[in-house]
């Protein structure tokens, strides 16, 4: 049950403990924080839970699948090398303390 | 001021009433859901839940906490029996009224139940909601424990998603098609064949022209489907899938103009001032006339921010290329732009490699691209579409041609 935060576009952080086997834009859509639509309920098909992932921490996820890549060549919002689709990020222990900033716009 | 009603909390009405909120509206946002659940995710529902990899509160689209936090009032469990708006009213079905300054109608769809002798039996379920979602896992584990086919009546997205789980499942699955080939509305033959050739290759049996004539069951349990030409299909639980129909009829009953669905312009307006709609209960009203029915995840939102700028009185038109994706084993289908009417198409890339898009043309001009495990093509496509920008046939068809290139001048 790792700890994740979440730093909204007007700044505010939202920390969540989310279940280990939940996907980062699960546990921000249903509790509601500001800056991920999701819309597609976490097929990788619409490109709107778009996050830039600590820098540091970055090399600790597993790599994109090309699904992904292909979504974040047309995030709405800035791509960048730590920009990840946060519906492809499963919570686990591991990832304890990480933080996620979300971008200004999903759409 | 009694504020804004949505009645419907789906993704519609729950997008519907954020974008009411981010559009700095600060008055009363009253969300009502018919469903026992609160918002939740229906993609999943044919694929990933289905298979038991997500458990029920990772479909959750907002707690109630969440929607709280917005000032937006959740009732769910709860219908709407009737709208009067002249006097600007909502009745609930327990004879309550709840008065709205502006009211959004997000009703979604029913599917079309399959109209033939015994078709009430235990057993047959066509998928819309968690609660049939949750009825269907429950018979997809009496098939597995007592070795029973599934039987598919109608081959399009939401039965094919279902088969394709079924078989991942590893249980038998006949899929019963009226057409002469699969998905036959939305997409052209050459993919038809290969999506049935997919199926086929995965195990899945198909029956086209198939014309079922009775549900057969043992002590009220669905046993086996009957066809029209005698042939009789064991099974232990049918999906079926042959269409839906647009919630209109609270509209209607209202004196809101209906047509298989609520009539909408492209900003989510219904014939009533102060009346919107969103999502798939509509037909919105092109610019030649037509109506054009959509049901998909990209319309739901889409209407939802349009019709919150409508009762804001702002103008948000949804003109963008409708898209829509289907996954089904390992092959993720994104459709952009609306194939039917396409004259001519060209491939792009190897059908035998399992990633490739047809790029679907009408008078010479690129109307819609159906990508199989291309997720690049598919969007690139909805931005060639959305900028009227097309490629000459040749170009779509030469995979080394760079169509990005294109959008650049």
């Amino acid at each position: 049950m790792p700890n994740i935060t979440y730093i909204e576009p007007s700044g505010e952080a939202v920390t969540l403990n989310l279940p280990a086997g939940w996907n980062l834009m699960q546990g921000a859509t249903a509790n509601g924080v500001d800056g991920i639509l999701g819309e597609c309920g976490g097929s990788c098909a619409c490109a709107t839970c778009h996050c830039y992932v600590d820098p540091l921490r970055l090399g600790e996820l597993p790599p994109p699948s090309e699904g992904e890549l292909a979504m974040l060549a047309n995030v709405a919002s800035e791509r960048r090398s730590n920009s990840r689709l946060s519906c492809q990020i499963k919570a686990s222990d591991a990832l304890e303390g990480l933080v996620v900033t979300l971008p200004p716009t999903q759409e | 001021m009694p504020g804004f009603v949505i009645i419907g909390a789906g993704q519609a009405g729950v997008h519907l009433s954020e974008s009411l909120r981010a559009g700095g509206y600060d008055g009363a946002i009253t969300l009502l859901g018919d469903e026992a659940h609160t918002p939740y995710h229906r993609p999943p529902l044919s694929k990933a839940w289905l298979a038991g990899e997500l458990d029920e509160a990772q479909l959750t689209m907002r707690t109630p906490t969440a929607l709280e936090r917005k000032n937006i009032t959740l009732r769910t469990g709860v219908k709407a029996s009737a709208i009067d708006t002249v006097s600007c009213t909502v009745t609930m079905s327990d004879g309550s009224k709840l008065a709205y300054d502006g009211l959004a109608l997000a009703t979604g769809a029913t599917p079309r139940a399959l109209a033939v002798p015994g078709a009430d039996a235990d057993g047959v379920l066509a998928l819309r909601t968690l609660d049939d979602a949750a009825a269907i896992v429950r018979h997809l584990d009496n098939c597995a424990d007592r070795d029973l086919p599934v039987v598919v009546i109608g081959g399009g997205f939401i039965g094919l998603e279902v088969a394709a789980t079924a078989r991942k499942l590893g249980l038998a699955v006949t899929v019963l098609e009226a057409a002469p080939r699969l998905l036959g509305r939305v997409l052209v033959p050459l993919l038809s064949d290969w999506y049935a050739k997919l199926h086929a290759d995965h195990g899945v049996e198909f029956v086209f022209n198939a014309q079922v004539s009775s549900i057969v069951s043992t002590q009220g349990q669905v046993a086996a489907v009957l066809a029209a030409d005698g042939r009789r299909f064991p099974a232990g639980l049918v999906i079926v899938g042959i269409g839906v129909t647009a919630n209109d009829s609270l509209a209607r009953a209202a004196g809101i103009d209906c047509d298989r669905g609520i009539i909408v312009d492209a900003c989510a307006r219904t014939s009533v001032p102060g009346v919107v709609a969103a999502g798939d209960c509509t037909a919105r009203r092109l610019s030649d006339g037509s109506l054009l029915r959509l049901e998909s995840v990209q319309n739901a939102t889409e209407q939802g921010r349009s019709a919150a700028a409508a009762l804001l009185n702002q103008e948000r038109p949804f003109v963008a290329a409708p898209w829509f994706w289907s996954d089904q084993y390992d092959k993720k289908l994104q459709m952009a732009g609306l194939s039917a009417g396409a004259e001519h198409w060209v491939v792009r890339g190897a059908m035998a490699s399992g990633s490739f898009s047809v790029f679907h043309f009408h008078a010479g001009r690129l109307i819609a691209v159906d990508s199989v495990n291309a997720g690049k093509d598919h969007l690139l496509a909805r931005k060639l579409l959305d900028a009227s920008v097309s490629p000459t046939p040749a170009q779509a068809e030469d995979s080394t041609f760079d169509l990005a290139g294109l959008l650049a001048n």
